[in-house]
């Protein structure tokens, strides 16, 4: 059943190659973000919707326009603009919206247009479900638990980072070490952890 | 002359975007497995800033003030679309190994963070001294990363086997011995510069 097919996605993009630990996408927001929890939090939240937003948005790209005309080179050109477009909209959306929430989300929309975890959820979809689609909305379905789950996976890891960061703070340590040097250690330990997942593939 | 000898050499070592500045790392973490992979990587991204200082610093009185970061990012889309077919066709083993990657450059900050910060507030020539050097900068760093994690991971470099009775550390190929290499690096580039 599709079901099982979706759970999988959802497990192997949350646990096994989780986007920040082992493929390496997002790193900037993950390092840059993290120093507190509920900047952390919310940043997870503004990744999350665009994730699954911009994985509608470049489905419909490329089953509507890409594919017809046999421009699939275009990909990069296309889905880039389109993503960056639509953060836009939104955060003028919300501007207009409500004030309260700008304030909260506003830096971090802005921050997003180029984060390569969203535009690689975007190009990973292409590769894995679009290419190949001979059923187009199962394949919506499919991009949609991908940019879902990668999301949530994304702020799961931010979350656990801040977290241990905010307790860095309080460490005495080489003073090269703070900072930057320090998070990326922490991060590969706790990639060494996420590494305990991939005993997970069924 | 001496200027723009300056502004090659703020790239490669006093502002290097890797160490210095933390720039672009998700390629240069995911892409340094094995020198090969880094080298291309750079040469890639390389290219990529080449073009788009170019464009951007040509076009620079062109290009509205409001919408100007969509505009880069179009120039910058169009460059990194030649390198994926160019790749594709000419190198396709290392277009393979490099995978999603190259069409990330894209969102490379390097290349869009030179467009804003340089390249939309100079001149054609200075623009490409200063494109030249980051990517020369960042080449040497992905090189230098891919090196360590070559030698400790796989006992290669280069593909060509060092020490016969070494056994070599797996996880330095994998994902958390990137992060450790970058983090300790980073870490010397600090002890380095601070006195």
């Amino acid at each position: 059943m599709e079901l099982n097919q979706l759970f999988m996605i959802g497990i192997s993009v949350i646990f096994i190659n989780n986007f920040v630990l082992s493929k390496f996408l997002g790193l900037c927001p993950f390092i840059g973000v993290s120093k507190k929890t509920e900047p952390a939090f919310y940043m997870g939240l503004a990744v999350t919707f665009v994730m699954t937003a911009s994985s509608i948005i470049t489905w419909a790209v490329y089953i509507f326009l890409l594919k017809p005309f046999h421009i699939e080179y275009l990909r990069t050109l296309s889905f880039i603009l389109v993503i960056a477009s639509f953060v836009q909209l939104i955060e003028m959306f919300i501007q207009k919206f409500s004030q309260a929430l700008y304030r909260v989300f506003g830096i971090y929309l802005a921050l997003i247009t180029t984060n390569c975890a969203v535009f690689g959820v975007a190009i990973l979809n292409s590769e894995m479900f679009l290419k190949s689609a001979d059923n187009v909305v199962k394949a919506l379905i499919f991009c949609v638990t991908q940019g879902f789950c990668a999301g949530v996976g994304f702020t799961i890891v931010l979350l656990f980072m801040s977290g241990i960061r905010e307790r860095l703070e309080l460490c005495d340590m080489p003073r090269p070490m703070k900072g930057m040097a320090i998070a990326f250690i922490v991060a590969s330990l706790m990639s060494m952890a996420f590494m305990g997942f991939s005993g997970f593939r069924f | 002359m001496k200027k723009l000898l300056h502004e090659l050499n703020k790239g490669i070592f006093i502002e290097n975007p890797t160490f210095r500045l933390a720039l672009g790392l998700c390629p240069t973490l995911a892409v340094s497995t094995s020198v090969v992979n880094g080298f291309g990587m750079g040469i890639a991204a390389t290219f990529v800033l080449l073009g788009s200082n170019i464009i951007v610093s040509s076009m620079r009185d062109l290009i509205p003030k409001k919408i100007r970061i969509p505009c880069f990012i179009v120039i910058i889309a169009t460059f990194v679309t030649i390198v994926e077919l160019i790749m594709k066709a000419y190198f396709p083993a290392l277009s393979k190994s490099l995978g999603i990657f190259v069409p990330l450059i894209v969102v490379n900050c390097i290349v869009l963070g030179r467009a804003e910060a340089f390249a939309s507030r100079h001149g054609v020539v200075k623009s490409i001294f200063d494109g030249l050097g980051m990517g020369i900068g960042f080449t040497l760093a992905l090189v230098l990363i891919s090196a360590i994690r070559e030698v400790f991971g796989n006992g290669t470099v280069l593909g060509l086997v060092i020490v016969k009775s070494f056994e070599p550390a797996l996880l330095f190929i994998l994902a958390p011995g990137a992060l450790l290499v970058i983090g300790v690096l980073i870490g010397i580039v600090n002890y380095m510069t601070e006195k």
